[in-house]
């Protein structure tokens, strides 16, 4: 369909875009045009307690994640519209709001899989490449997570920190995005292998306006297998 | 600069044998009054002799307070309810100031400046200094207490409300633009309702995380918190409710006349536009 490579050239987003995340993920064809839906999660609400409240994961997968989706699929039909009228002033000013839900769908996408229950290993850290990796590059585990707490603390509004990997110079790398700014905004060659939300939504009904606690407590579920997985894909 | 001013206040002794962030120390209360460029309450502060044995002179700077509502917490509910606001005033308004203070403590260069002068010097012109988020939070967060009242919400009257009219072209206009703006701000920001004085006209507009319109020399009027933790405890992820509980039962149109009628005395609004020949 001739759409779809317009449509990602247009919005640079070539591998984010048509790179389906997860098969649970369900594509829905409409006029052409691909429509996104909420993936679900492989845990229960509850499961990730007490690091992460029931009632937080809730909201924030069925409430905040599903309109993050809903907008980005307005968005997209609205472009769609645009590009066929050749209205190239509504495509641009379609722009920001691409870039907010569609990053707000990619990085929680992401998030659910980077999070998981004790009783599934969360909180282990990654055996094998990921776990030598990260030794070599910031010494041990704890002076990463100290890194990650840190950014993630210091990030002044909404956004989120990243564990991510230079796919060319195959370095491991921590950084920053605001708002739902997805890491390739930083480095069109960065793979995100862990992020965390540091939105208030994401913590904010049990932690108050106590971040650092949220960064400290999250580790516990967190999940490196996947994280591993990334990585050994990008650098076998 | 460096320069030591005292406001004398019933609380002042306390101040002196007290640690530098005593918690139960309130700022000196004012009368309740719209947000005028005076000093908050900038008091100098002598270290405490009584630890300090050594001879060296006692450490003079500068800092800022933090200023209470002018109502009670528990007065905006249920519509803003005492628990959001001891969290929201008493935890994040609370920790920028102490975060100003501290980044003051390191050296003089930015000591004797009311509140309005420190955002707009801080700023720097779009290069913020590290100062700007704490300094920008103090005083947003000031102006959004004052903007709110108990009973408050229905309808501007008089000059404010004429101003509106003519120009958004109604009320009605205005509160849906007001309330769009919040509803498509992305990330934390906040919503104004600014007097622009080039323009000389009102305006709705949105910023991002701490920026405010002093800087851009507008005079804002109304302001409306949209980070998250403004709305979370009582509203979770439902915005739409928060915004239209806040323009029909928190707003304070009497705090915008208030603030309109000082904003005349640096734009004129009445005068006819005559033409340049």
């Amino acid at each position: 369909m001739a759409f779809r490579p317009l449509l990602s050239r247009t919005l640079g987003l070539t591998q984010t875009l048509t790179h389906s995340h997860s098969h649970s993920h369900t594509l829905t064809q409409l006029r052409g045009l691909q429509t996104f839906s909420l993936p679900d999660l492989s845990y229960d609400y509850g499961a990730l307690e007490p690091a992460i409240s029931g009632e937080i994961m809730q909201l924030h997968h069925q409430k905040h994640h599903q309109a993050y989706i809903t907008n980005y699929n307005k968005a997209l039909e609205q472009l769609q519209d645009a590009v066929a009228k050749g209205d190239s002033s509504s495509v641009v000013k379609l722009q920001s709001a691409i870039k907010f839900n569609g990053g707000g769908h990619i990085n929680h996408s992401i998030f659910w899989k980077n999070l998981t229950p004790v009783s599934e290993g969360g909180g282990e850290p990654p055996h094998g490449s990921l776990g030598w990796a990260i030794d070599t590059h910031f010494g041990s585990m704890e002076a990463l997570v100290q890194k990650i707490s840190a950014e993630g603390a210091a990030l002044q509004g909404s956004g989120w920190v990243w564990l991510g990997l230079d796919k060319d110079s195959k370095k491991l790398v921590v950084d920053t995005t605001t708002n739902q700014d997805p890491l390739v905004t930083k480095g069109a060659n960065l793979v995100p292998l862990l992020g965390i939300d540091v939105w208030e939504h994401a913590y904010y009904l049990q932690y108050k306006n106590v971040r650092p606690d949220y960064l400290k407590n999250i580790w516990k579920v967190i999940n490196w297998k996947y994280a591993s997985q990334v990585y050994e894909k990008e650098c076998p | 600069m460096g320069s030591c001013c005292y406001i004398p206040s019933p609380s002042s002794s306390h101040l002196l044998a007290t640690d530098f962030f005593s918690w139960g120390f309130k700022s000196s209360k004012l009368p309740f009054l719209p947000m005028l460029p005076n000093f908050l309450s900038t008091h100098c502060k002598q270290q405490n002799r009584r630890f300090d044995r050594s001879q060296r002179a006692s450490k003079i700077c500068g800092y800022y307070g933090l200023r209470t509502p002018p109502y009670k917490l528990d007065a905006l509910e249920p519509y803003m309810s005492l628990k959001t606001l001891e969290m929201h005033w008493g935890g994040h308004h609370r920790n920028y100031v102490e975060g100003l203070n501290k980044q003051l403590e390191k050296n003089d260069i930015l000591y004797g400046f009311t509140m309005d002068e420190l955002v707009k010097v801080t700023y720097n012109n779009g290069n913020p200094l590290p100062e700007f988020n704490n300094a920008a939070q103090v005083w947003n967060h000031d102006f959004f207490w004052e903007s709110m009242q108990p009973g408050g919400g229905d309808m501007p009257k008089l000059g404010v409300l004429q101003q509106i009219e003519k120009d958004f072209g109604s009320f009605t206009n205005f509160r849906e633009k007001f309330v769009e703006a919040a509803l498509t701000l992305f990330g934390s920001g906040w919503v104004w309702l600014v007097l622009k004085k080039e323009e000389r006209r009102l305006a709705v507009i949105k910023t991002s995380n701490s920026t405010c319109p002093l800087v851009w020399d507008d005079i804002p009027i109304i302001s409306l918190d949209m980070w998250e933790h403004a709305y979370y405890p009582d509203y979770k992820n439902d915005k739409g409710k928060y915004v239209n509980v806040f323009m029909n039962h928190l707003v304070s149109w009497n705090v915008a006349m208030a603030r309109m009628a000082r904003a005349e005395a640096f734009v004129n609004l009445g005068e006819p536009k005559i033409p340049i020949a």
